[in-house]
């Protein structure tokens, strides 16, 4: 019980410093940067057919992924973290083939965080194709492309650079959305540990300040790679893109590679 | 003059409700030089994009080298669209210029130009590569090679465009305004490439409202008005004695 700048407060520093760089918290902090990372690229994949479905004139291809949208969009993420844990194991009498899913909580937390994430980058995939002007695909079909040569040479490498910001931007969202996995207990990310260390000893307020302060460090960090980013797609947009190679080492280019 | 390159019959073809084509028939000959011209919203430039089949036609048909373009006859006679694939296969042969030129800003000048080539004829990087720069010698830009369009004044870009066009060993070639969208000091380095290209014997059909282009090096001028061909012509007598009261009107606007 010591006073601290003159009110009453009660904060254990001892307890704090001691945890804040300790292994049980830098494990965590790992685990949720390779949740981040796994989940968010997923979730791009999965984002580009669907969003080439959402831009089909093809209802057959089209209205799957508006529904797709309409529910991933429309309910709580937490609420799909706990469908895909409990309620399929539930629904179906959580037979074997479904273990990997129902039995390994990182393995459903980051299947729930990539199919919900595939919805957000449909979105912003679509905004990024359809930014590219029209007279591109003209020109590229005049010279006797076919559809998908024109998707990958011409549209996709210039929809990147609009794409790619707002992209990176649902990394850092994603490393804290990574706390809702806390909700099946069975993730040892940053604040089910918080929670390990408070449930034992009711330092709520040192422990969670500990998993806020790696937050921080993990969204600081992603932060810093973003903005040397949009300074490349920004200011010199012939760089960016200036590559020979697939879109993937033209994402690359764009400073990503160097994670 | 050799066998037709191009031949329309009765092209018709609507957006929504507005009919912007009402039965047009044009045919070009090889080595023939045709320039359309017209008030806005005539259906010029839709016709030339209907050549290529960048807009389906209503009703007629097209042809190009003597089979259809975008469409094949089925046993019962209707004309059924084409797979993209053969489509995109039909359109190599038949090069295109732009108003707003469209080329590729993430590309440099030769890789506009190397493109099509090695993606989609296949030809190898260094014979593409050969090619481009004598493409742009040709167009007398092979000092801009490896710079981006984007550093290109309007009348350099539209160059580029016609090599990049010019690279696909085209049977023929359509201009869509080529020079609307430039400033007046660059217009004559576009005209003076086309009218270079004009006498190797190019089949050409240009779009556009340079009557002295017109003059020195079409062999045959089209005036299209709300969707019809008005008037076709020598260049010497359309300009000089046109027949039609359409034809007199337009020609004193832009004459």
């Amino acid at each position: 019980m010591t006073p601290l700048v003159g009110i009453y407060a009660d904060f254990d520093s001892h307890f704090f410093f001691q945890i804040l760089f300790s292994t049980a918290f830098i494990w965590p902090a790992i685990l949720v940067i390779e949740i981040t990372l796994v989940s968010q690229t997923a979730g791009i994949i999965l984002g580009f057919p669907l969003a080439l479905g959402r831009m089909s004139r093809n209802p057959l291809f089209k209205l799957p992924v508006d529904l797709y949208l309409w529910v991933f969009r429309g309910t709580p993420l937490i609420l799909q973290i706990l469908f895909i844990y409990d309620g399929t194991a539930e629904l179906f009498n959580n037979p074997p083939f479904l273990y990997p899913i129902t039995r390994n909580a990182v393995v459903a937390g980051c299947l729930a965080l990539a199919l919900n994430e595939a919805a957000y980058m449909t979105e912003i995939i679509r905004a990024g194709l359809q930014a590219v002007d029209p007279g591109q695909v003209d020109a590229a079909k005049a010279l006797g492309m076919t559809r998908w040569q024109v998707m990958r040479r011409i549209v996709i490498p210039q929809a990147m650079r609009i794409i790619v910001p707002p992209t990176f931007n649902e990394y850092i969202n994603m490393s804290k959305n990574t706390s809702l996995l806390v909700i099946m207990g069975g993730v040892a990310e940053l604040l089910y540990t918080a929670q390990a260390f408070y449930s034992a000893n009711f330092r709520v307020f040192e422990a969670l300040g500990v998993a806020a302060i790696w937050y921080l460090i993990i969204t600081s960090f992603l932060t810093r790679i973003q903005s040397s980013i949009e300074k490349r797609f920004g200011e010199r947009q012939e760089i960016a893109v200036a590559g020979r190679s697939n879109f993937l080492r033209r994402l690359m280019i764009g400073g990503a590679g160097r994670t | 003059m050799s066998a037709l390159v191009i031949n329309a019959e009765d092209v018709h073809k609507s957006f929504h409700s507005l009919e912007v084509l009402k039965g047009i028939n044009l045919t070009v000959a090889g080595g023939e030089v045709v320039v359309i011209m017209g008030p806005s919203g005539s259906g010029k430039s839709t016709f030339l994009r209907c050549l290529n089949h960048l807009e389906k036609i209503d009703r007629g048909r097209i042809e190009i080298n003597g089979h259809f373009i975008g469409y094949r006859q089925a046993s019962d006679g209707r004309l059924v669209e084409e797979s993209d694939r053969k489509v995109a296969r039909q359109r190599q042969e038949i090069g295109m210029v732009f108003q707003r030129f469209n080329l590729f800003p993430h590309m440099t000048v030769i890789e506009n130009v190397m493109e099509a080539p090695i993606q989609v004829k296949g030809i190898a990087r260094d014979v593409a590569r050969q090619r481009a720069l004598d493409l742009l010698e040709q167009v007398g830009l092979p000092e801009k090679a490896a710079v981006y369009p984007a550093k290109l004044s309007g009348g350099q870009q539209q160059r580029v465009a016609i090599a990049r066009a010019l690279a696909m060993d085209p049977k023929v070639m359509l201009f869509d305004e080529p020079t609307s969208a430039l400033d007046p000091e660059l217009v004559g380095e576009v005209l003076d490439t086309m009218k270079t290209l004009a006498r190797t014997g190019m089949t050409m059909v240009c779009v556009t409202h340079e009557v002295g282009f017109a003059r020195e090096v079409a062999d045959r001028a089209v005036l299209m008005d709300e969707g019809v061909v008005v008037e076709e012509g020598k260049p010497e007598a359309f300009f000089s004695a046109p027949q039609h009261s359409r034809t007199k009107q337009f020609l004193s606007k832009i004459l």
